[in-house]
C-alpha cells in the first residue's frame, strides 16, 4: 500500500515538477512570476483536446499542437505584452500576466465551453503489476517524458552556449549584455520554454484531473508550492520539491478521517514548516546571500 | 580609434557626465583619473552602451556607437571589464570565460583566446572547474580581465581594475596591462590609483564631478602641481612616493 501511494505520488509529482520548472525558468531570467501560467497551460491543453476530439487527429499531433501553442503563447506574452511595458516595475508585470491569463480563460470558455471534459489517456490498456504495486501505463509515459525533459534541460544548461548564457543572464543581466548576450532574446526564449513545458505537463495531467477552465490553476498552485519547496531558484530543487509534494499529497490518506477536509491544506502546512526551518527551501541558495 | 565629443550622460535629473571630449588613439594606453563619484564608471558605461548619452557623439573606428546597445558594441571590438568585476558567481571559471567568448563562433579562435588568457593568468587554468564566486578577490579580478579578453577586443576598457588588490597584485596587474598593450590591444582604464595609472599610460584625463578638468601626456600630468597634490598625494615641493 505504501509503495503504491509513493509510486503514484511520484507520477503526479513529476508533473508538478515539470510545471514548476516552467515557472522558475521564466522567473530566473526575467524576475517575473507568471501568474497566468495556469491559464496558459489550460489553453494549450484545450488545443490538444480540440485536435484530438474535434478533428480526430492522432495523439502525436495533439501533443505537438499543445507544445507549439505553449511555445507561441510564451513568445506572444513576452514580445507582445511585456516588452511594451518593459519599464514598468516587475510587480506590475505579475498583474499583467494575470490579466493575460484571464483573457485566455474568456477566449477558452467562448471556444470550448464551460463544462468539464474528460481527456483521453494516450496509452490505454490494463495496468501493469510490479510485485504488489500497480502501475498505470500512463504513469510510465509520465516518468519517461519527465525524465527525458530533465536530462535535456540539464544538458542544455550545462553544455550549450545558449544554456550557459541563460544562467549567466539570470545571475547578472548587465554583465551578460557586456558579453554580447541579447538578454531580450533570452527572456523570450525562457518564456517560450517555460509556457511550452506547462503545455506538455498539461496534456499529461489532463487525463488524471480532467479539463476545464479553472482546473489547471489548481495544478499551477501546486507547481508554485513545489517551486517554493525546492527553493524557487533551483531547477533540481523544483524536481525534488515536485516529487516530494506529489508523495506527501498521497500520504495524507493516512490522516484521520475527521481531518480529511484539510487534506489539501495539509500540504501547504508542511511547506510552511519546511520554510520555517529552511527559509531558502530544500535546495535554494541561502537567504540574504550576496551575488 | 575612439572619440567622444561633448558627451553628457544623465541618471534621471542628475548629470553624471558634462560635455566630455576625449580621444583614445589606436595602440595607446589612456588613463582616466578621478575621485570617487567623478564619473569614471559612468564614462565607461556610456562608451560600452550600458547607458546612453543625452548629448554628444561617440565614434569608434569612424562609426557612431552612442545609440547602440551594449550587446552590439562588444561585437564591434570594445570590451568592458566593469567595476566590481561583475562575474557570474555560480558559473565556473571556464564557463565565465566561455561567456566572454559568446560573440565568437569560431571554435579554433576560442581555443586560441583561451590559451592566451591562460598564458597571462596561469592560476585560472588551475581553477577552471571552480565556481567564480569562490575565487579570491585577486583571482576574481584576473578572471574579469580574462573574460573581457575572450571577446578579442581591439579596445579594452578597464574600470577600476586595481580596486581591492594588494600592492603586489596591483604591480602584477599593471605589468599585464603593459603586456596586453604590447600585443596590440588598446586600453582605456579608469583608475583611482593615479600613480600606477600615470606611470603606465601614455595619456591621461582627469575627471572632476563629471567634467574634464585636465588632460595631457602622462608625464606632463605627473609633473603638474595640482595633479601631484590632489591625485598623487604629494605635497608641493616633494617627490612622489613610489608604491611598495
Amino acid at each position: 500500500m505504501l509503495a503504491q501511494l509513493i509510486l503514484s505520488g511520484l507520477a503526479s509529482g513529476s508533473l508538478y515538477a515539470m510545471m514548476a520548472i516552467g515557472l522558475i525558468l521564466v522567473y530566473k531570467t526575467t524576475h517575473i512570476l507568471n501568474f497566468g501560467y495556469g491559464d496558459m497551460t489550460m489553453f494549450s491543453t484545450f488545443i490538444a483536446y480540440m485536435l484530438l476530439t474535434w478533428y480526430k487527429l492522432p495523439f502525436a499531433v495533439a501533443f505537438f499542437g499543445a507544445i507549439a501553442c505553449g511555445l507561441l503563447l510564451g513568445v506572444i506574452v513576452d514580445r507582445g505584452f511585456l516588452k511594451l511595458a518593459k519599464d514598468a516595475p516587475v510587480t506590475s508585470l505579475f498583474i499583467a500576466t494575470l490579466g493575460i491569463g484571464m483573457i485566455l480563460e474568456a477566449v477558452a470558455g467562448w471556444i470550448w465551453g464551460y463544462d468539464t471534459k474528460p481527456f483521453p489517456y494516450v496509452i490505454k490498456g490494463p495496468p501493469l503489476f510490479l510485485g504488489g504495486v500497480v502501475i498505470r501505463r500512463h504513469d510510465l509515459l509520465v516518468f519517461g517524458v519527465a525524465g527525458a525533459i530533465a536530462l535535456l534541460l540539464f544538458a542544455m544548461f550545462k553544455f550549450t552556449d545558449l544554456g550557459i548564457a541563460m544562467r549567466a543572464t539570470a545571475q547578472n543581466r548587465q554583465a551578460a549584455r557586456l558579453m554580447g548576450i541579447d538578454v531580450g532574446k533570452i527572456a523570450t526564449l525562457s518564456w517560450a520554454l517555460g509556457v511550452g513545458l506547462g503545455a506538455l505537463a498539461g496534456v499529461l495531467i489532463a487525463p488524471i484531473v480532467f479539463l476545464d477552465l479553472s482546473r489547471m490553476i489548481l495544478v499551477m498552485i501546486k507547481a508554485v508550492a513545489a517551486a517554493v519547496l525546492g527553493g524557487f531558484t533551483s531547477l533540481p530543487g523544483a524536481i525534488v520539491g515536485g516529487l516530494l509534494l506529489g508523495v506527501m499529497e498521497n500520504l495524507t490518506i493516512y490522516m484521520p478521517a475527521a481531518l480529511a477536509p484539510l487534506k489539501t491544506t495539509f500540504v501547504f502546512l508542511l511547506i510552511i514548516i519546511v520554510l520555517a526551518i529552511r527559509p531558502q527551501g530544500l535546495l535554494g541558495e541561502p537567504v540574504g546571500r550576496r551575488v | 580609434m575612439l572619440k567622444l565629443e561633448g558627451v553628457s550622460t544623465y541618471y534621471g535629473p542628475i548629470q553624471a557626465l558634462k560635455e566630455v571630449t576625449l580621444e583614445v588613439e589606436e595602440g595607446a594606453i589612456v588613463a582616466v583619473l578621478g575621485a570617487n563619484g567623478a564619473g569614471k564608471t559612468t564614462l565607461m558605461n556610456t562608451i560600452s552602451g550600458l547607458v546612453h548619452p543625452r548629448a554628444g557623439e561617440i565614434t569608434f573606428q569612424g562609426r557612431r556607437i552612442d545609440r547602440l546597445p551594449a550587446e552590439r558594441i562588444v561585437r564591434l571590438g570594445i570590451s568592458l571589464v566593469p567595476e566590481g568585476r561583475q562575474l557570474f558567481p555560480d558559473l565556473t571559471v571556464w564557463e565565465n570565460l566561455r561567456m566572454g567568448a559568446f560573440i565568437q563562433r569560431d571554435h579554433r579562435g576560442i581555443k586560441e583566446s583561451l590559451e592566451r588568457v591562460f598564458a597571462h593568468f596561469p592560476v585560472l587554468r588551475e581553477r577552471r572547474g571552480q565556481l567564480a564566486g569562490t575565487l579570491s578577490g585577486g583571482e576574481q579580478q584576473m578572471l574579469a580581465i580574462a573574460r573581457g579578453l575572450m571577446a578579442r577586443p581591439r579596445l579594452l576598457l578597464l574600470d577600476e581594475p586595481s580596486l581591492g588588490l594588494s600592492p603586489v597584485l596591483v604591480r602584477e596587474l599593471f605589468r599585464i596591462i603593459r603586456e596586453l598593450n604590447r600585443e596590440g590591444t588598446t586600453l582605456l582604464l579608469a583608475e583611482q590609483n593615479a600613480h600606477m595609472a600615470l606611470t603606465t599610460a601614455m595619456r591621461g584625463y582627469i575627471l572632476e564631478t563629471g567634467r574634464l578638468a585636465l588632460s595631457g601626456p602622462a608625464a606632463e600630468l605627473r609633473a603638474n602641481e595640482r595633479v601631484r597634490q590632489l591625485y598623487l598625494g604629494v605635497r608641493a615641493g616633494t617627490t612622489p612616493q613610489t608604491l611598495s
